[in-house]
């Protein structure tokens, strides 16, 4: 009786699972069928391929498509280079200074965005009186957006596996601080790494207001000036780099689950 | 052939180390002969984990010094220290196969110029721990016995001037500690390494090590063989914290205590007169069947080849008796006992 008991709560369980999967499902490809529809329609009746095919020769989407992929490698690598090796420092040579950094690291996240243009608009006249009036320069504030994100990915890693042990072990085996990070901490990180990663790549490739603000021709910006020409081109766009940021997002942490996989033995 | 071929001695003197007002280390001076297994043993906080932190250069040190082969390292760095460290927690680098593990020092100090030695010596560490069939496996496939001999193997394999254990067996099931232990004292043996070895287990430290040292705030009690620190302990801590002791009131007399009946000498450090509490082994206790003996079994706890009796007497105190489990076969709760204590010096310490 028992039995039986738990296996029909076991399917009414296992129904529930799919049920909101579905709901989940839909809710969020509605939108990106809908867009697909938009940018697929012809003439009455029909369906085309134009505002599709049109992408390549809309005037500055190609270089703002450039730009955007451009400061998302360098916002990412940026990041990376400056938050890994702080995060890992700090919990391991000083760990009171965690939840400091924690809420440093959250603080973009609390800003609105307009609140922070307003803010930078002044340090970004230097900056481009320095450099130049590339959008590449947008990188600096990019670094500070991606913060919050990238933190908590890395934060979770560096709480999962034992860093101190791990560095400790590396340490006595001969390694110095920077092998013992390249070779010992990182690649036991790596799942948070690129989870930051992935999250900051897709920030980017979405973020308008700043560079709109700042008067920078990156992706959104440039979206945004098509849409009021051509709606159709606009929305293929906005669509092709949605299904990029989603893919990116389910291939990395799978390629990483692969490698991962095994069996455990206790 | 594993092994460095060359066994170093080890000198820590005078070691302290503050941490606001506890002393962790509080002039902690040892000797460890070439190849010898020096346990330190001693409760949570005591120093122990410390002093061998700081013998790997993990841990400053306030004021001290530590030579190794007659060479000062006091202030080398870690990486420098050619020390091979088995940890309390798993540190099997999770990303590596058990013999990459192995490898990883050999690769940093590149004693081994290509990866095929490398491989070649890794195998020949495994074998030394049993494990040559786990190689391309990695940590989470290997349970934690497992994990803690391929660290072990990972360890000696850059052929290390001494060999520090860090509680390696406290996060392993009581069968696979006994036998790890057994092995470990094998291989150091074969390989000749000196190796100081730090846990809380008494038996542990008493079962594997040429000499155990007892700590206590960061101060070294006693260092003796594990035979002479459980017969003649030099104070009273390692007298209780060593082995089990019954504590019974006393007067001590000249160097000699009357207990039960019984004129028993006491060891060096004990009090020299007065009032005193004997510190009393449970097997320096007799227990006979007697209708007119003053004493009442109130327990008897079988354990296996010996058998454990406590015992009530009339002046109030209770004591307990150790004894092979052939001669308590007629001791059972409620039985009329006389209670002896057998003619061996015994630790005195001052009345509370």
């Amino acid at each position: 009786m028992v039995a039986v008991t738990s296996r029909t709560g076991l399917r009414i369980r296992t129904t529930w699972r799919w049920v909101i999967l579905l709901f989940v499902g839909f809710y969020l490809l509605l939108p990106m069928v809908a867009m697909l529809d938009f940018s697929t329609r012809g003439a009455p009746g029909t369906r085309s391929l134009e505002s599709w095919t049109s992408i390549p020769s809309s005037p500055g989407l190609i270089e703002g498509i450039v730009a955007s992929l451009e400061l998302a490698v360098l916002s990412v690598l940026g990041t990376m280079v400056l938050l890994v090796p702080t995060m890992v420092w700090v919990h391991l040579r000083v760990p009171r200074l965690r939840r400091s950094m924690e809420v440093v690291c959250l603080l973009p996240l609390t800003i609105p965005a307009i609140v922070l243009v307003v803010g930078i608009a002044p340090i970004y006249k230097w900056v481009t009186f320095f450099l130049g009036g590339s959008p590449l320069t947008l990188t600096f504030v990019y670094m500070v957006l991606v913060l919050p994100f990238a933190h908590r990915a890395i934060d979770a890693s560096l709480r999962s596996v034992d860093v101190v042990t791990l560095s400790e072990a590396a340490r006595t085996l001969g390694a110095s601080w920077l092998r013992t990070l390249v070779g010992v901490i990182i690649p036991n990180i790596r799942v948070g790494i690129m989870s930051a990663a992935v999250i900051s790549i897709a920030l980017v490739l979405g973020e308008y207001t700043i560079a709109s603000l700042l008067n920078f021709d990156t992706l959104q910006p440039v979206i945004t000036l098509i849409g009021k020409r051509d709606a159709g081109v606009s929305v293929a766009v906005s669509l092709a780099a949605l299904i990029f940021a989603f893919l990116l997002l389910i291939a990395l942490p799978t390629s990483d689950g692969m490698r991962a996989a095994g069996e455990t033995v206790d | 052939m594993v092994g460095s071929g060359k066994s170093v001695a080890v000198r820590l003197v005078e070691l302290r180390r503050y941490f606001g007002p506890v002393k962790a280390l509080d002039g902690l001076s040892i000797d460890i002969a070439p190849g010898e297994l020096v346990a330190l043993l001693g409760p949570s906080g005591c120093g122990k984990t410390t002093a061998l932190r700081a013998l790997a250069g993990l841990q400053d040190l306030d004021s001290g010094q530590i030579l190794v082969d007659g060479q000062d390292i006091t202030f080398s760095r870690t990486n420098r220290r050619d020390m091979g460290m088995v940890f309390q927690a798993y540190s099997l680098f999770p990303h590596m196969t058990a013999r990459e593990n192995v490898a990883y020092g050999l690769k940093l100090r590149a004693r081994r110029k290509g990866s095929a030695d490398r491989a070649r010596k890794a195998t020949e560490l495994l074998e030394l721990v049993g494990l040559e069939t786990h190689a391309d496996h990695y940590p989470h496939q290997l349970s934690g016995g497992q994990q803690q001999r391929v660290a072990l193997a990972r360890a000696l394999a850059i052929e290390p001037t001494v060999l520090l254990l860090d509680e390696p067996l406290s996060a392993l099931d009581a069968k696979v500690r006994s036998s790890l232990r057994d092995e470990i004292r094998r291989i150091q043996l074969e390989v000749g390494t000196t190796t100081l070895f730090v846990t809380h287990d008494q038996e542990e430290a008493l079962g594997i090590a040429d000499r155990v040292g007892v700590m206590k705030s960061g101060v070294l009690e006693q260092i003796a063989a594990p035979a002479e620190l459980y017969d003649r302990p030099k104070t009273a801590f390692v007298a209780e914290f060593v082995g089990l002791t019954n504590r019974l009131p006393c007067e001590v007399h000249d160097g000699v205590v009357e207990l039960l009946g019984s004129r028993v000498p006491v060891l060096p450090g004990s009090v020299g007169s007065g009032k005193a509490l004997a510190l009393v082994r449970p097997e320096s206790v007799a227990v006979t069947v007697d209708d007119q003996g003053t004493g009442r079994v109130v327990h008897a706890g079988f354990l296996g080849s010996l058998c454990r009796v406590s015992v009530d007497l009339a002046t109030g105190e209770s004591v307990v008796a150790q004894m092979p489990s052939t001669e308590a076969s007629r001791l059972g709760p409620g039985s009329t006992v006389t209670v002896q204590i057998k003619p061996q010096p015994v630790f005195a310490k001052a009345a509370e």
